[in-house]
């Protein structure tokens, strides 16, 4: 499916095109195969994406913003690329106790739910990353369940842990390192999700999924002696769809 | 190398950032002023995008442990080789032993020392910008002995200067594009943005300045989408927050307006409590 895309400069040497203001997993597909497309491109200085939108940067605009539009276009228009990139949906082991979940109780208080389900409901569903913002290795993540939904703390706090799961309105993340935030932080992961000495800083890609799996705090503790010592592996296995 | 004696308010290495790394969450990075960098640079010689030391305000104490030269441009804060008064924008020969340091800030916010060949720093992902939880360290601090690139001498170079036009520095006019979601403001509230006057809040730095005036707000934000150094984002409280180089790669906010690339330059030369103005074609 093809949609009717908006192209707008966005500064001297860039152009953002958009998609109909919706997030959705059809959306997110197109953008990633327009994306590959570009990425393909030599004149192309740079493209990034979010959930329904694309940043390019072009080497050189001296033709001006309407042929730079007609030049997109017809990149659009070409055939699909196959996409050599297999998906891949993580398993990641998350924390839930309250030592680390520090407004699990409140949450589930407020959503009229028992601390079990909210964990329940939390780690059923495989996760969509749409794309990494915010910070490093901070993943944009969709489908969580809507009774999960929960507004931002009226306050930010100063610091959340590395590695904090949380809730903050209908969107669900993991802090991939220590930063000020103001989400409902649920549990807690020992997976790095960015990592600057990785060859990728990132193992996830927008177009994985992400699935969530209880575990104790000792398995938690272990896990993150041996993501520390560089030899855990993720789980993960390819999606077929 | 130079030994760090002091490290001043805030200084860091930076050259032109990164690119290409932006679906990590990687901040653009970069030095804030890209005209002011490049003259330091072209001064001695060197590619206009060579690492060089970002001084903001108040100016570090440095000793040289070998001998290079150095030009420093942007703002003008009282620069002094042992102790006498130099120039800014000259090549300045410095010897083994010699110490630069700094006095009042006179002109400007940001002061750019270039090294001839250039700083020789960390550089993690293609770049040798200074970001936290990207390179080991995220500013210049005391003690520390930083690499710049071994010295060879030019003759040509010995007395270059450059006749800088710094009038940029004190210009409080920013030229903007219509941003992604300008056309969704109402003709009072564009009127507003374009014809009055702004003050830079004391929230200001590498990542965004905050504007102290409200604008009466109905936008709802936007779907998370891009933003980039120069957008300006209209937040649900109505104040108007200007992205700079070390912003983040996503944003929630309408994005008003966008500054031009030698607009974000004039910006980093402001402060706390500085006037600027929208200067735009685009009514």
């Amino acid at each position: 499916m093809t949609y009717q895309l908006k192209y707008k400069p966005f500064g001297e040497q860039s152009v953002l095109i958009e998609w109909p203001q919706i997030i959705s997993k059809e959306i997110l597909k197109d953008v990633l195969s327009f994306k590959a497309k570009l990425e393909a491109e030599k004149r192309i200085h740079d493209v990034n994406h979010a959930y329904n939108s694309l940043l390019v940067s072009f080497n050189d605009f001296t033709n001006g913003l309407e042929s730079k539009i007609n030049e997109l276009e017809a990149i659009y228009n070409t055939a699909h690329i196959v996409n050599k990139y297999a998906f891949k949906r993580w398993r990641i082991p998350v924390c839930y106790d309250t030592h680390f979940g520090i407004d699990l109780h409140e949450l589930a208080l407020t959503n009229n739910l028992s601390v079990d389900e909210v964990i329940r409901r939390h780690s059923t569903i495989s996760y969509t990353v749409y794309f990494i913002g915010f910070l490093p290795g901070f993943l944009y993540l969709g489908g969580l369940d809507k009774t999960l939904y929960t507004p931002r703390k009226a306050s930010p706090r100063l610091k959340i842990e590395k590695g904090a799961v949380a809730i903050g309105g209908g969107q669900t993340g993991i802090y991939p390192s220590e930063s000020p935030g103001g989400w409902n932080i649920i549990g807690n992961s020992p997976i790095n999700f960015f990592d600057i000495k990785a060859q990728t800083p990132c193992f996830a890609n927008a177009g994985d999924e992400i699935q969530f799996y209880q575990v104790s705090k000792e398995i938690h503790s272990n896990i993150k002696t041996l993501v520390e010592a560089g030899v855990y592996q993720i789980e993960s296995e390819v999606i077929n769809d | 190398m130079i030994k760090v004696l002091n490290a001043g308010l805030y200084t860091t290495i930076q050259d032109f950032g990164r690119f290409g790394v932006q679906n990590y969450g990687i901040p653009y990075s970069g030095v804030m002023d890209k005209q002011s960098a490049s003259f330091s640079n072209a001064i001695l010689g060197n590619s206009l995008d060579l690492p060089v030391m970002e001084i903001t305000m108040l100016g570090p104490k440095l000793q040289f442990e070998t001998k290079t030269r150095i030009c420093i441009s942007g703002a003008n804060i009282s620069p002094k080789l042992n102790n006498k008064i130099i120039s800014n924008n000259k090549s300045i020969l410095v010897e083994a032993g010699d110490v630069l340091s700094f006095g009042k800030l006179k002109k400007g916010f940001r002061a750019y020392l270039s090294v001839q060949g250039g700083f020789k720093t960390e550089n993690v992902l293609k770049s040798y910008s200074m970001y936290q939880n990207i390179t080991l360290k995220s500013s210049v601090e005391k003690g520390d002995v930083l690499k710049i690139a071994s010295f060879k001498d030019s003759v040509m170079l010995a007395n270059a200067s450059i006749k800088v036009a710094d009038t940029y520095l004190e210009t409080n006019k920013l030229e903007v594009a219509k941003g992604p979601e300008f056309d969704q403001l109402s003709e009072d509230q564009k009127k507003y943005l374009l014809s009055n006057t702004f003050s830079i809040s004391k929230d200001n730095n590498r990542m965004a300045y905050q504007l102290n005036e409200v604008l009466e707000n109905t936008l709802k934000p936007i779907i998370t989408s891009l933003v980039k150094p120069g957008t300006v984002q209209l937040t649900p409280s109505g104040k108007l927050i200007v992205l700079m180089r070390d912003c983040q790669t996503t944003g929630g906010y309408p994005r008003v307006l966008q500054l031009s690339e030698s607009s974000i330059n004039i910006l980093s030369q402001k402060y706390t409590g500085q006037i600027i103005t929208f200067k735009t074609n685009i009514l």
